[in-house]
This record gives C-alpha cells, sequence and structure tokens, in this order.
C-alpha cells in the first residue's frame, strides 16, 4: 500500500467479503468496469459469518485505518444465517473498539448482495472518504504489545 | 489434516505466476514489476508472467516450473477465483502437487478493472500477491471428496421451459418430478394464439408436448403443487412438496366432463383466470379444453358444497360409480430425493393498474396484450372474435408498446418480445377485424431469427407506425367509448391525438410476485431486477451459484418461447452431465474439531444451521459431521478456545493474509 509517510494520506482499508454476496458484487463492479478507490485489499472468507472478531482487531493492530465488512443481507444468507451471526458480534465488537479509542467509522458492515457492485462502489468510496477525513489511525496501545497480548489469549 | 504441533512449518518454494490477461490486467498492472516484486519475497522460488495464463500453455508452464524447480506452492494473480480457481488446481495438481499447495489472487476484477491509477493498481497488486504468498506457505495437503448424484431430477414449474426440460431428460432415461401450481400444465404459452415470426399456433405446438408430459413413463407430473421446503446439497436434496386438494380424486376422474354439465349452477358464473377474467366457467370445470392433466377440478371459494353443505351434489350424482368427487381432500406433503433442481418458474405480465394514465382498470376499452391474446385464440372467452366488451367490433386499434418496461418508473429493462408479440397482435387483429391498428413504439427492437423480415411484412400489410411514447389516454367526450391517445410522433415532431375504438397495452415481463421466497428456498440469488441471477451471464447462463439447481426461461430474465427452449434444453444438459458423472467434487473446506483443545462448552453448537455439530457426551466434546457441514465457517469463528478449525481458511492463513496485505513493501 502506499506508505502513509509519503505524501498525502491514503486510508489502508482490509476488507472482508464473503464469497457468496460481497465477493461477487466486487467481481462485477469488475466485469462492469466501475471506478472506485484503490485502499482496499478484500480478504475472502466464505461467509461473514466466519469473519472472527480477532480478524478485524489484528488488522488494526497491524495498521490498518479500517476494516470493511461485507456480507449477505440479512435473509440472503448463502449459509441460511451466518451473517445474523456476523451482526451479533459486530455490535460487540463495535463497543470494544470504541473503548479502545478507535472511531466508529473505521469498522463497517455492509449487506452488499451479488447483483450491487454499485452499493459495492457506493459503500468502498465513501468508507474511503471518512477515513480519509478521521486521518490515520493512532492505537492508544502500542501496536506490539497488542500483537504479544493476542498472542497469549489464541 | 495435519496435526497442531506441525503446523507453522512453512513452505519455502512458492512459485508465482501473474497473468497479463492480453490487456485486460497488463493494461494497467504494470506485470513486470510485479513479477520482479514477487521474486524478492520470503519464500518465493521463482516469479513468472505470461500474456493468458489460463491457455494451455500457460497451465502447462506452470506444471513444467513446478517439476524443473521443485516448487512446493503456487500462487497464480490473474482474474477472479470464481472464474478459474478450479482450472489453476488442476494444473498445480498435474505439476505433482496437492491441489490444495495454490492460491489465487484476483488482479482483474478487484484492481485492474476498477482502477485508473497504475501506481495504486500496481501497489494494490504487489499487497494481494504478498498476502497470497504468505498465506499459501501454511497451505495443508487436503483430499477432494466426492459428492454421489441422485439421477432423480425435480423441475419446477410447468411452462414450456419446464416442460421441455423434463422431455428431454426423462427421454434420456432420468426419472423427472414435474411439479406446477397451477391446475393444468401448459404456463403463458397455453394462453398464446399464434406466435411469432412463422405464425405457428402455440396449442398445436404445445399441446403434444403436454400429452407427451402425461404420457412418459419417467414423469411424475404434480400439478396443483408447490415446493415448500429444500434441503441437502448437490446430489442430494430433500424436497418437500405440498399437493392442494383438487377435490377430484387423478387416478379415478376420466376427464369425461359430465360433472361440469351436471353442476347446479345452470350457467358459468365464475370469472375464468386462464381467460383472464373475459369469460366464464363453473365453480367444476377444466381450465381449457386441452388442459393436461385433464381432469375437473373444484374451486372451493365458489362451489355451494363448500359454502353451505346443502348443495344437491350433482356432480357427485352423476359420477357415479366412478366416486372421483371428494369434498374432504386436504393438502398432503411428498417427501422427494432429487439429485438436480430445475427451476422453470416463468414470469408475471407487468400490472397495467401501475401506469394510471393509459386507463388500464378505468376505462373499458383498454385491453393489456395477454387479454388480446384470449380474445383473438379460437379456443377463447369469444371463440376467437376480436370484439370489445360491448360485443361491438373495433374499426380503430391503438396498441402501445414498452407499458412497464424501459421506463425509469417501473422497469428499466427491455422486456424483450414486447415489439414482436405487438406486431403479431397488430397482423391478426387486422386479418380478424379489417382495423385500422396503430402501433405505437420507442424503438423496434426485433433482433431474431426471421424477426425483422416479420416486421417488415406486417409492416407492408399496412399497419400504422407511430413511434413516440403515449403520453395520454382519455375518453373523447361524446360518450361513444372512444378513446384518444395523446402522443409526440418524434418523427413528425408534432404532438398528435389519435382516436380509436381499443387500446391494447403490451406489457412487459416481471419476476414472479413470489420468487424472492421461491429464490431463498432454494438458496440462490436474485439480480436487482428480480430475475434469477444467472452464475455467469454468458458462460454459466443455466447455472446458479448453488451447485445442481440449474434455470430455464423467464424466471432468469424474458425471452422468448425459441430462447426458452434452449435454455430449458441446456438446463437439462447440464443435469443430465452431472447423473451421468455420477459423482462430483466438493470443496473441502469443513470445519474439524481439536478434540484435545476443545473444552466442551457447547458454543458451537447452535451455531451451525445444518446441525452438523453434536456433542459426545461420554468425552464431553464437540463433534463436526463432515458430510453436514458446508464449509460457513461461523463456529469457527465462535469457537471460544480456538478448537474448530476450518480446512482452507484456517485462523493462521487469514492472519497471514491480514498480515500480508498491510505489511509495508
Amino acid at each position: 500500500m502506499p506508505d502513509g509517510n509519503h505524501g498525502p494520506f491514503e486510508p489502508r482499508i482490509v476488507a472482508f467479503f464473503c464469497n457468496w454476496c460481497t465477493y461477487l458484487a466486487s467481481d462485477l463492479a469488475g466485469t462492469s468496469r466501475m471506478k472506485y478507490a484503490p485502499n482496499t485489499r478484500v480478504v475472502r472468507v466464505m461467509c461473514s459469518g466466519r469473519v472472527d472478531p480477532q480478524f478485524v482487531l489484528d488488522a488494526f493492530a497491524r495498521g490498518a485505518d479500517g476494516v470493511l465488512i461485507g456480507g449477505c443481507h440479512p435473509g440472503d444468507c448463502h449459509y441460511q444465517e451466518g451473517n445474523y451471526k456476523m451482526l451479533r458480534r459486530f455490535h460487540l465488537l463495535k463497543r470494544l473498539l470504541a473503548q479502545m479509542g478507535i472511531e466508529d467509522e473505521r469498522c463497517r458492515l455492509e449487506w452488499i448482495s451479488a447483483a450491487e457492485a454499485d452499493k459495492l462502489k457506493a459503500a468502498v468510496n465513501d468508507m474511503v472518504e471518512k477515513v480519509r477525513a478521521l486521518g490515520p489511525l493512532h492505537l492508544a496501545i502500542p501496536k506490539e504489545e497488542f500483537a504479544e497480548e493476542e498472542v497469549a489469549v489464541s | 489434516m495435519q496435526e497442531p504441533s506441525e503446523r507453522g512449518s512453512r513452505a519455502s518454494r512458492v512459485g508465482v505466476f501473474v497473468c497479463h490477461c492480453g490487456t485486460n490486467i497488463a493494461g494497467t498492472v504494470d506485470v513486470c514489476r510485479l513479477v520482479e516484486y514477487a521474486g524478492t519475497l520470503p519464500g518465493v522460488a521463482l516469479a513468472r508472467e505470461y500474456k493468458y495464463m489460463c491457455s494451455d500453455p500457460g497451465q502447462e508452464l506452470i506444471q513444467q516450473e513446478i517439476r524443473e524447480h521443485g516448487l512446493d506452492r503456487v500462487v497464480v494473480a490473474a482474474c477472479s477465483p470464481c472464474l478459474h480457481e478450479k482450472t489453476f488446481r488442476t494444473a498445480t495438481a498435474k505439476g505433482g502437487l496437492n491441489a490444495y499447495h495454490f492460491q489465487m489472487v484476483n488482479i482483474r476484477e478487484h484492481d485492474s478493472w476498477v482502477h485508473e491509477d497504475k501506481d495504486a493498481a500496481l501497489e494494490k497488486a504487489k499487497d494481494l500477491v504478498r498476502a497470497a504468498v504468505r498465506r499459501v506457505r501454511l497451505h495443508q495437503a487436503l483430499e477432494t471428496k466426492r459428492a454421489s448424484i441422485n439421477p432423480d431430477v425435480l423441475v419446477v414449474g410447468g411452462g414450456i421451459a419446464g416442460i421441455h426440460a423434463a422431455l428431454t431428460l426423462a427421454n434420456a432415461g432420468k426419472h423427472v418430478y414435474l411439479v406446477e401450481r397451477e391446475p393444468t400444465i401448459g404456463g403463458h404459452m397455453a394462453k398464446f394464439d399464434k406466435t411469432f415470426p412463422t405464425l405457428d399456433c402455440a396449442a398445436c405446438i404445445l399441446t403434444p408436448k403436454m400429452t407427451a408430459v402425461k404420457a412418459h413413463p419417467n414423469i411424475t407430473l404434480w400439478t396443483l403443487s408447490e415446493v415448500t421446503r429444500v434441503e441437502g446439497y448437490v446430489g442430494n436434496y430433500q424436497v418437500n412438496v405440498t399437493r392442494k386438494p383438487r377435490y377430484v380424486l387423478e387416478d379415478l376422474c376420466v376427464g369425461c366432463l359430465e360433472c361440469i354439465e351436471a353442476c347446479v349452477y345452470q350457467q358459468a358464473k365464475v370469472l375464468d383466470e386462464f381467460n383472464l377474467g373475459l369469460g366464464k366457467r363453473k365453480p367444476i370445470y377444466i381450465p381449457f379444453p386441452q388442459a393436461v392433466p385433464l381432469l375437473v377440478v373444484i374451486d372451493p371459494e365458489t362451489c355451494i358444497e363448500f359454502k353451505s353443505h346443502k348443495c344437491k351434489k350433482t356432480c357427485v350424482e352423476i359420477c357415479g360409480e366412478r366416486n372421483a368427487i371428494d369434498f374432504e381432500q386436504q393438502d398432503r406433503t411428498e417427501t422427494i430425493e432429487v439429485g438436480t433442481i430445475i427451476l422453470g418458474t416463468g414470469f408475471k405480465v407487468f400490472d397495467a393498474r401501475r401506469i394510471p394514465y393509459y386507463g388500464y382498470g378505468t376505462y373499458p376499452n383498454v385491453y393489456t396484450s395477454l387479454e388480446l391474446e384470449r380474445l383473438v385464440n379460437a379456443s377463447g372467452p369469444t371463440g376467437g372474435e376480436v370484439v370489445l366488451r360491448d360485443g361491438r367490433t373495433p374499426k380503430s386499434v391503438g396498441i402501445i408498446h414498452c407499458v412497464g418496461s424501459r421506463d425509469a418508473h417501473t422497469n428499466r429493462y427491455c422486456s424483450r418480445v414486447c415489439c414482436m408479440y405487438s406486431l403479431k397482435l397488430a397482423h391478426l387483429i387486422k386479418e380478424k377485424t379489417e382495423a385500422d391498428v396503430y402501433n405505437f413504439y420507442i424503438d423496434m427492437r426485433t433482433p431474431g431469427k426471421g424477426f425483422e423480415e416479420f416486421y417488415n411484412r406486417v409492416a407492408e400489410e399496412g399497419l400504422k407506425l407511430v413511434r413516440g411514447k403515449v403520453a395520454d389516454v382519455y375518453p373523447e367526450g361524446n360518450g361513444d367509448g372512444r378513446l384518444v391517445l395523446q402522443v409526440e410522433d418524434t418523427l413528425l415532431g408534432m404532438v398528435r391525438k389519435v382516436p380509436v375504438d381499443m387500446v391494447v397495452l403490451s406489457v412487459g415481463l416481471e419476476a414472479q410476485a413470489d420468487a424472492q421466497e421461491v429464490r431463498r428456498m432454494f438458496n440462490i440469488t436474485c439480480a436487482g431486477e428480480g430475475f434469477f441471477l444467472e452464475r455467469h451471464p454468458k458462460l454459466a447462463p443455466v447455472n446458479t451459484f448453488t451447485d445442481g439447481i440449474f434455470l430455464a426461461g423467464c424466471c432468469q430474465s424474458p425471452k422468448d418461447i425459441p430462447d426458452t427452449v434452449a435454455q430449458a434444453g441446456a438446463a437439462a444438459a447440464e443435469a443430465l452431465a452431472l447423473i451421468d458423472a455420477g459423482s462430483i467434487e466438493m470443496e473441502p473446506n469443513t470445519a474439524y474439531v481439536l478434540e484435545e483443545v476443545c473444552s466442551g462448552c457447547k458454543t458451537c453448537i447452535p451455531m451451525c444451521p445444518y446441525s452438523a455439530i453434536s456433542f459426545l457426551e461420554d468425552k464431553k466434546k464437540a463433534e463436526i459431521n463432515e458430510v453436514l457441514c458446508k464449509g460457513c465457517g461461523t463456529c469457527v469463528a465462535a469457537c471460544p478456545s480456538g478448537s474448530i478449525r476450518q480446512n482452507l481458511f484456517e485462523d493462521e492463513e487469514i492472519f497471514e493474509e491480514i498480515e500480508g496485505v498491510l505489511t509495508y513493501a
């Protein structure tokens, strides 16, 4: 990713997209040659239900300025209800992130179906703009300690 | 799967292969610099580029480099894994590695096609390649599992799509369950009079196929039936079909129709659905003379026996010893097991009331095109006479195209068939009434074999063509029921007011009202307009994202009869390919429990929607049934002790990927 120390700040956003809806929306945006901000890096998972809160924390610890989670619309999960499980965790995770001083806009959950390439484009662009406005993430805990703590937990 | 103690060992001879995809990737991402960068990554033994990695020489290159350089892992940076993951896994396996010692990087759909800034695109590609290299070094060798394919097929919907698919499969010797919600098969096509562009009569070409369905020993036909539950996976679906009561026993009724004659209703008084309310039927009826199965059906909403239980039951009397009428019939549910499913659930016509200024439902002389099909049809409510509701023959008719199509307020898409059926109706109306027929069109769209020729032919018959979108339909004012169409004729460049006796609205095709519920039940996706989404618009047009479920006909998008039949044949062929292969490869991305770490907390058990996790009471440990697990990974994320793992999506692999995309180059 563009080094934050050179030139204007470019947010680094890690995106966890489910294989069946949001990853495919991302593919469709490509096939449709839509243009959007180049700041996201997609990590594919089979279901948004696979997104362990530790993945999000790890991303922030390793220098992400934002985390975007994409899943199927409620009721549309390829695995029936994995996205609801994600939603439950997401609410808890947001409270934890707030306690760590990570702003609300830095972690986002979007329901984007395989047909909604335009929604994907809008979500990415909007998130990049909002995180750009917030500036780089400064974690209260030094990253090294954060990482050690996590190893101890896992 | 390896034991935890063996985890963490990293492969050290990764080969990175970057595809140019012609200029699709190379036009935006500097492939040479990407390859150069990939070569410097820890664990990478070599990095190569090629113009088309998915081509035979490209795949050959991968295999050759694996052998010559002793590679132990492969990364291909190319298009979406949804397109070519399988291709490159196969190449990796042919090169002598485990197929899952491979990771794909999407630098086309997710990068070169969506970014214009070449530097940013290259940086993104580097990050993604770095993440994949870090990830693949941890990949475990996995075995491919295979699921057997039950040879029986379920076809949902008995229109021309379902009929053609069912017959194709049955002729190939496969057993087919054909489920139709209406009392008869035939769908919309059975309502049409003639079919464009050849003008052959719909009934003449359709009814032989309908009777063939009924007669075929390999087809189980269930009408008045709906699928109410679908479980299982490719090759092994369990389906519940709810069969609604006909109140006539199918194996006893011979279709003599005497009961209809005998009904206490002397006159047909109930609006007839098949004729869209233009005709009448009795409470005991057949939908239309060539209905299949040719069995009477009783409508409990209007039958006196159901209302008051005091009917003389003359129908039962005349049926006599056959005893085919049964007022006590109830819903019953059949459970069937099939390996593949074809959805041919069709479309609904656009509700013309949604465009109030065309006056449908307000002015009696405004009709929809489907109503006109019934009026011109010899077996229709008027015996094929084109007459107004008051019995007069129209002297002038205005056909309005694109009603509910190509319109930002209703549906943006073109319904594809309306121009052609409007021309056909114009021809038929003219032939039957000698009326002046106007076609008001936005653009005349006639792409298809013989379509343009048909347009020219009808135009030469003296059809009045007006290019313009009708803005208003209103009564002439003198009370004679004539209607005025106001339109801007865009070729003359002036507003015209055209008085006519009859207005026909060429309504577009929409997804079925319950398309959303249906797709949820079958675990498939709808596109934005509500039609079912195909796996790939060009290369997998009848496949869905759920293996073993295929699409045919207008449930996928509006299309004409030839295209529907072609698609139904293709869907049948896809099902046959699975059946004859006997089994299908399954993704080995299932979850498993590390027994020694599991604390027996049971958190995972309610996470699984497939009941794949059970609790071993004797050991106080959770256990995952590999056959039932579908690989979503929800339990893996939920496990507090980290004792559930997922093949292909191990925690370590995902952490490597996260760290990989975030590490500065």
